[in-house]
């Protein structure tokens, strides 16, 4: 196949990623758009076998369809709520790819003649080693915390600063040697295993609420180190698809920090202040903890005419979300109107609470953002908070300072009453009290998530 | 068509899959930057999550350049290295736009 044939249908291809990508601003078109990228890919893939460099293809067949097995396993298997997880891996696998095919590249450029080894081809190979490195181990990290293998709380070492600065400098002196001297390997494969305990230890400090953001991060650097390999390979298509997957990871990155109202270094390096509550919490709670039934709430929410459901991270954990599919039936066949109200960084990725809902049949025009849903609090009867704590906690809004200071968090103080589900007085993980929970026009409820909210329905159908 | 110049540089020229000088190159990931600002930033907040495993599929791009090294066999390490990148991309491929498709099922309208 001619070259100029192969590198029109990589054109085409780029052009279906971004198109596929364009179609997901709606979730009408959204999985439309997803298979438009995936023809995208296979146009990609079909047309490089064709390229006449190959010469064999038993291998590649063999890898291809390991990979496949493998990755349709995991995508058919995976249950929603470890979705976080699963996208953490497969960050993990997109920088792993990038690490192997540059070193593969800079081998071949070093070893075949008729391949220049230019300026642009080594450090590209740097940089797609040390970007892809540090996205795969900080992945498995990310992976290995999420799924509950390793602590999801910070792990502090301690002098870390120093020891990643060290780290960062040695990493980037490594590269000017790839660069300088690409014919020694080894230079190259030295920049991986530095940049691998990086990865490693730059995710471990981080923990369970800040997810978001690093998962969100690791994203653009997979991208970024597709980016990277395309300039070691000299490939438009290959450019472009990571750029896209960059700027997403980016945006979304952004997105996650301004709703913590934490910049990105602080979240990386900052780690969370652990704050002694003791005395502070006692003034703020002593004697105006009220405590619910269910049967209470049920009458409650019996005469409400709009009620705001906001979930958080406990919703997934205690997998409530199907019970409270049934609670919002059954309040809807009452006549109460009910919506989702849903804080950007709630669950451990952006979008995390939207798919948990989505696969309880919530339909997406229930699933209000913090914008749509703020606005509407003050006219709600009952706002019911399911496993989220730092995204509602008034200090946020009311403190001038503090560990969350000046996020914006939805305002559920404002509703008539709100309905608290939670097992305990825990702080969230800023690890500071909410005083929502002492307010005139809140009421605990303490229990699991997933029971509570089925004793609810059968306290409601008793009424 | 420049390939019977007879000069390598411009041999090599038509051997690489795509060629560009250094400035083409950059210009292309520039634009395609902004390109994925302009069309991301339009993905609303409730499809976030897919929004990364699709994308995710899409970084298993890389899979083109590994294909090349397998396929390629230079030596017996880089076939290895493509191998292993051929399955680490293809699991991002597969498994990213059918986790994707699976989600994306699931997100319905009010009947």
């Amino acid at each position: 196949m001619s070259l100029a044939v192969i590198n029109v249908a990589y054109l085409v291809a780029a052009l279906l990623f971004i198109w596929g990508l364009k179609e997901l601003a709606h979730p009408r078109t959204a999985r439309r758009g997803n298979w438009i990228a995936a023809l995208g890919m296979l146009i990609a893939i079909v047309f490089t076998l064709l390229d006449q460099q190959v010469l064999s293809y038993s291998a590649i067949f063999v890898a291809l369809v390991i990979g496949s097995a493998i990755g349709a396993v995991l995508a058919m298997r995976i249950r929603m709520t470890a979705m976080p997880q699963m996208v953490a891996l497969l960050n993990g696998f997109g920088g792993g790819a990038s690490v192997l095919v540059a070193g593969a590249a800079l081998i071949e450029a070093v070893g075949i003649a008729e391949r220049p080894v230019t300026l642009q081809l080594t450090i590209a190979t740097a940089a797609s080693g040390l970007i892809g490195a540090v996205t795969f181990w900080g992945s498995l990290v990310a992976f290995a915390k999420l799924q509950e293998i390793i602590s999801g709380q910070p792990i502090l070492l301690p002098a870390r600063h120093a020891i990643n600065a060290v780290l960062a400098v040695v990493t980037l002196a490594l590269s000017v040697g790839v660069v300088a001297q690409p014919e020694n390997m080894w230079l190259y494969w030295l920049v991986v295993a530095v940049a691998s305990v990086l990865g490693v230890l730059t995710v471990i400090p981080i923990g369970g609420a800040d997810m978001p953001v690093v998962i969100s991060l690791l994203n653009s650097y997979s991208g970024l180190a597709g980016c990277a390999t395309g300039f070691v390979l000299n490939n438009n298509m290959l450019i472009i698809a990571g750029s896209l997957v960059g700027a997403s990871g980016i945006i979304l990155t952004q997105i996650m920090c301004k709703a913590m109202n934490r910049s990105l270094p602080n979240v990386l390096f900052g780690g969370v202040g652990v704050v002694a509550a003791g005395s502070a919490t006692d003034e703020i709670y002593a004697g105006r903890i009220k405590a619910a039934t269910a049967e209470e709430i049920a009458m409650l929410l019996e005469s409400a005419r709009r009620v705001l459901i906001v979930p958080g991270y406990g919703m997934a954990v205690s997998q409530a979300q199907h019970a409270v599919r049934d609670l919002v039936r059954l309040l809807e066949s009452r006549g109460t109107e009910v919506a989702f109200a849903i804080h950007p960084v709630a669950g451990r990725m952006p979008g995390h609470m939207n798919v948990l809902l989505a696969e309880a049949d919530i339909p997406y025009e229930k699933m209000l953002t913090m914008e749509e849903a703020n606005p509407l609090f003050e006219q709600t009867d009952v706002a019911i908070v399911i496993g989220a704590n730092d995204v509602v906690n008034p200090i946020a809004r009311d403190q001038a300072s503090g560990p969350i200071a000046g996020m914006p968090i939805l305002d559920v103080d404002k509703a008539r009453t709100v309905v608290v589900v939670k097992r305990s007085l825990s702080p969230g993980f800023a690890g500071i009290p909410n005083p929502l929970f002492a307010a005139d026009n809140t009421l605990m409820y303490f229990a699991d998530g997933k029971k509570a909210i089925l004793d609810l329905i059968n306290a409601l159908k008793d009424l | 068509m420049l390939s019977h110049a007879g000069n390598k540089r411009c041999i090599d020229k038509e051997r690489r899959p795509v060629m560009g000088d250094f400035v083409d190159i950059l210009t292309i990931f520039v634009l395609a930057i902004l390109v994925g600002f302009e069309v991301i930033s339009k993905v609303p907040p409730t499809l976030h999550t897919p929004l990364m495993s699709g994308s995710n599929a899409i970084s298993g791009i890389t899979i083109v350049g590994a294909i090349l090294s397998l396929g390629m066999q230079h030596t017996t390490l880089t076939a290895v290295l493509g191998f292993v990148a051929v399955v680490f991309a293809m699991i991002n491929v597969v498994g990213g736009f059918l986790v994707t498709d699976r989600m994306l099922g699931m997100f319905k309208r009010k009947e």
